[in-house]
């Protein structure tokens, strides 16, 4: 949008075709991204935008189609040779939807690997540290530059990976979901930054399902469906609700359903009494009753995962714990995540790509590995495999143009849906979700809150732990909002509010959390 | 999908040729007394193989499946030497011998198990530990020299290695009933799945509810109990064990694994493959005895060659899709 830098960057393809194969993905795309704006790239789960980006930053080759950069001096150079290490000294950066970490090295390793600072003999680590530092420090993240990856949360994950880009002095950026692992805060600090690099004539490339986030940040909206081009549009001219019929095709529904009231006589089926995670020293209590929606708010590293995970026998508690977990009023010992499944808990995680699916693995081996007890007797069934397996595939509307690809190969929100179709496929009655709906499209996210509702209404009972606090506020019966690995406030009826969940996630208010009062009792104040 | 598959028709293509130069280089190759004896002598590696296909495949390895059978053949023979005393029926007494074999090969598998997953150390250093273990004992048993069984059972039981079954000599029928007992396994059960699941990504099996460490355990029990039987066919045909029993073995059992396609890092195994690669290792052996042009002392050189030839192709295969 700033026009007064007249040496502005442009960076166009034409007439983009991709293929898998024999099977075309991408169907004649044309787009232009100009230095200083931000370009938002919309479409469904699968209708292509990853494939696009890969593109665009050399991972992918393309089937067919033109690359065209010019430095705004007029003259427009055709690219003939695009590959990643040509775009990315041309400056275009890609941040995968899925991350590319060296998961064994630090911080600072990662953000200069592959472009690393060199010393008279050897690499020069001081400088690195202190640069990657900076980075850090400009991104207000409080990341340890010396800590190794594969021990950080995904958010952190996501911070590093932009720090890495700075260390690329990017000209193009290109953002594959950047926000689906960030809580609203951090995802704010990011739009700040990605507001800088557009003051430096960056051109920038974002991709989001979140529509709130596409209107507040971007300049220029491209549309895909099915892998064709809808259109590319001005930011300003489109309304949140103009954005979903064009990606769609059609118009939306209300995207949260009516949940069901809990009916009073409702029995707890799952308590947590003083359970004592690692690292806390309050003890967390919790209550779960049938047919009820308990969400649970909080900032990233608040300790909501770790409180289920310990529940599940996933993680350890702290030494000296004494807390108790009962189910439908027997107390249980979840040593192993079986023993769990087999009294009908299912848990579905928020790493997908690290704990849920194997991704070198085909669609049908994952979508029954949580539920093989179903179908087999002495061997497996695998004719009910497969029929189970079409069913979901359109319960869950997962979208493939080719069933035996890998799950690695599926769009990111297929996979999501995949490991939903997977963790539901057990039949549960007590379902925890972790970010249910990260990266999934808006289409698909209100049809898995209605199927939500409809658990809920035949009588299934479900933790929806998420970072959308939409989600948690448009689903929940109650919330319990935690901080530093305690649950600090629940909230319930009309004290679910945004501001007032903030407030406990915090830390401002702070109830004193003996389980008495965070009990599924009428009165909380 | 008629697609054409590298990964797993490789190993049959490969078993082809190698049969083809065994008749190019000589007639008596296809004698029927040289082919039975092939397949005979495959069933030892085979049968170890198989339990390792699904070590390899949960993502683990079994260095110790060598000494393991030196020191389980030692065990029979002083097990059904000292019972020579006691009992009368021979027979009973090899049954007993065959019965203490497996149970000795489950516990050894077991102990490998529960190292690697409870004591937390890795396979490799676990197996290379009991290796030597084994090794050892059964050197020490036979204080330093050689045990021999006594002639009385082991003319008894030598029927169970030269007996013939319609034609084919009963090891044959051994390790083809284990090869399609492991086929079913792995590839039709529930154990199986979560072999390939473990193998594939262990934290992803353990949240899809798998006892990771109990599957994992399972599968060195299993390599125990193949490697037990592999020794109950072996020692009616030696009649003896020393230090020097079974050596090499665990490597042959790996090399066949790997010819037959199964991915060392885990994640991916074939019971057919195995089978073909302990063929296409033996092949090779009596091949080099049938021929002047190659030295019967290169055999280890060209086994060697085969199996880093077999994995660049897998490579390359997997490059292209
Ligand atoms: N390596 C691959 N092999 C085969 N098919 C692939 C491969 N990569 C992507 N696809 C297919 O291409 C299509 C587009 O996928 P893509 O990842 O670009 O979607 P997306 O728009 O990014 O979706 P999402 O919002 O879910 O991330 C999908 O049908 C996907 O299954
Ligand atoms: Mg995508």
């Amino acid at each position: 949008m700033s026009d007064e830098n007249t040496k502005s960057l442009i960076f166009s393809v034409k007439n983009l075709r991709k293929s898998f194969g024999p099977v075309e993905v991408l169907h004649g795309i044309d787009l232009t991204l100009r230095g200083g704006e931000v370009h938002a790239i919309l479409g469904e789960n699968g209708a292509g935008k990853s494939t696009l980006v890969k593109i665009l930053s050399g991972f992918e080759a393309l089937t067919q189609g033109e690359l065209h950069i010019s430095d705004g001096s007029g003259s427009s150079q055709r690219l003939t040779l695009w590959n990643n290490a040509i775009a990315e000294q041309a400056g275009v950066v890609l941040i995968h939807q899925e991350f590319n970490l060296a998961e064994q090295l630090t911080v600072a390793e990662n953000i200069f690997l592959g472009n690393e600072i060199n010393g008279r003999f050897f690499l020069d680590k001081k400088t690195m540290r202190i640069k990657a530092q900076e980075y850090l420090d400009v991104l207000r993240s409080d990341i340890d530059p010396d800590a190794a990856v594969d021990q950080l949360p995904v958010s952190a994950k996501q911070m590093v990976e932009i720090a890495k880009a700075q260390a690329k002095n990017a000209r193009v950026l290109v953002l594959d979901e950047p926000t689906a692992v960030l809580t609203q805060q951090e995802s704010q600090v990011l739009f700040e930054l990605i507001d800088r690099f557009r003051q430096d004539g960056v051109a920038i490339v974002f991709i989001s399902h979140k529509l709130d986030e596409i209107k507040q940040i971007a300049d220029v909206i491209t549309v895909l469906r099915d892998g064709e081009l809808v259109g590319s549009y001005s930011a300003a001219d489109l309304s949140k609700d103009d954005m979903a019929r064009l990606m769609v095709g059609r118009e939306l529904s209300s995207l949260f359903p009516e949940i069901p009231k809990v009916p009073d006589a409702s029995k707890v089926v799952l308590r947590v009494s003083d359970l004592l995670l690692q690292g806390s020293s309050e003890p967390s209590s919790f209550e779960l009753r049938k047919g009820e929606v308990l969400g649970f708010s909080g900032l990233v590293g608040s300790g909501r995962t770790a409180l289920i995970e310990t529940v599940l026998g996933l993680r350890n508690s702290a030494k000296g714990n004494t807390g108790r977990v009962e189910l439908r009023g027997e107390r249980v010992n979840f040593k192993q995540l079986s023993v769990a499944r087999s009294k009908g808990v299912a848990y579905l995680t928020k790493d997908r790509k690290g704990s849920g699916l194997l991704l070198e693995k085909g669609l049908v081996f994952n979508f029954s590995l949580f539920s093989l007890h179903k179908i087999s007797r002495l061997l497996i069934d695998t004719k009910q495999e497969d029929v189970a397996f079409k069913k979901a595939v359109e319960t869950f509307d997962i979208r493939m143009k080719d069933k035996s690809i890998v799950a690695g190969n599926l769009s990111g929100g297929n996979q999501q849906k995949l490991l939903l179709a997977k963790i539901l496929e057990a039949e549960p009655s007590v379902i925890i979700i972790d970010e249910p709906t990260r990266g999934i499209d808006i289409g698909t996210k209100s049809q898995i809150y209605h199927f939500i509702a409809e658990l809920v209404a035949s009588g299934h009972s479900l933790i929806l732990i998420s970072s959308d606090i939409t989600e948690v506020i448009g689903l929940s019966h109650r919330v319990a909002v935690m901080y530093h690995s305690q649950i600090s406030g629940v909230l319930e009826g009309d004290g679910i509010e945004e501001h007032e969940i903030m407030r406990y996630a915090t830390g401002l208010k702070n109830k004193p959390s003996h389980h008495d009062q965070l009990g599924s009792g009428t009165s909380n104040a | 999908m008629p697609k054409f598959d590298l990964k797993t028709a490789g190993p049959f293509i490969a078993l082809v040729v190698v049969f083809t130069i065994g008749v190019l280089v000589n007639d008596a190759f296809l004698s029927s007394g040289n082919l039975s004896n092939i397949l005979a002598r495959s069933s030892f590696i085979g049968i170890v193989a198989i339990g390792a296909t699904f070590v390899i495949t949960a993502g683990g390895i079994d260095l110790s499946v060598g000494s393991m059978a030196a020191f389980i053949s030692g065990c029979m023979i002083l097990l059904m030497n000292a019972l020579m005393d006691t009992i009368d029926s021979m027979v009973a007494i090899i049954i007993l011998a065959i019965i203490a074999s497996l149970g000795i090969g489950a516990v050894a598998g077991l102990i490998n198990g529960l190292l690697t997953t409870k004591a937390k150390i890795e396979a490799f250093i676990v197996t290379l530990g009991t290796m030597g273990i084994y090794r050892s004992l059964v050197t020490y048993m036979a204080d330093g020299g050689t045990l021999s069984l006594n002639f009385t059972i082991g003319d008894v039981y030598s029927e169970v290695y030269y007996g013939v079954f319609l034609g084919l000599p009963y090891p044959v029928w051994v390790f083809l009933a284990v090869a399609v007992i492991g086929y079913v396994l792995l590839n039709m059960t529930v154990f199986g799945r979560h072999c390939f699941a473990v193998g594939s990504n262990e934290s992803v099996a353990r949240y899809s509810a798998i006892n990771v460490d109990r599957v994992k355990t399972a599968t060195y029990m299993l390599q125990g109990v193949c490697v037990s039987i592999a020794t109950i066919i072996y020692v009616p045909r030696l009649g003896s064990a020393s230090g020097q029993t079974g050596i090499l073995w665990e490597l042959e059992a790996i090399a066949a694994v790997i010819i037959g396609g199964t991915v060392l890092k885990g994640g991916y195994g074939r019971i057919w493959g195995t089978v073909v690669g302990a063929l296409i290792l033996t092949l090779i052996g009596n091949i080099l005895n049938l021929t002047d042009a190659v030295s019967n002392y290169l055999n280890g050189a060209v086994q060697g060659i085969i199996v880093i030839v077999a994995v660049y192709l897998q490579r390359g295969a997997w490059r292209r899709d």
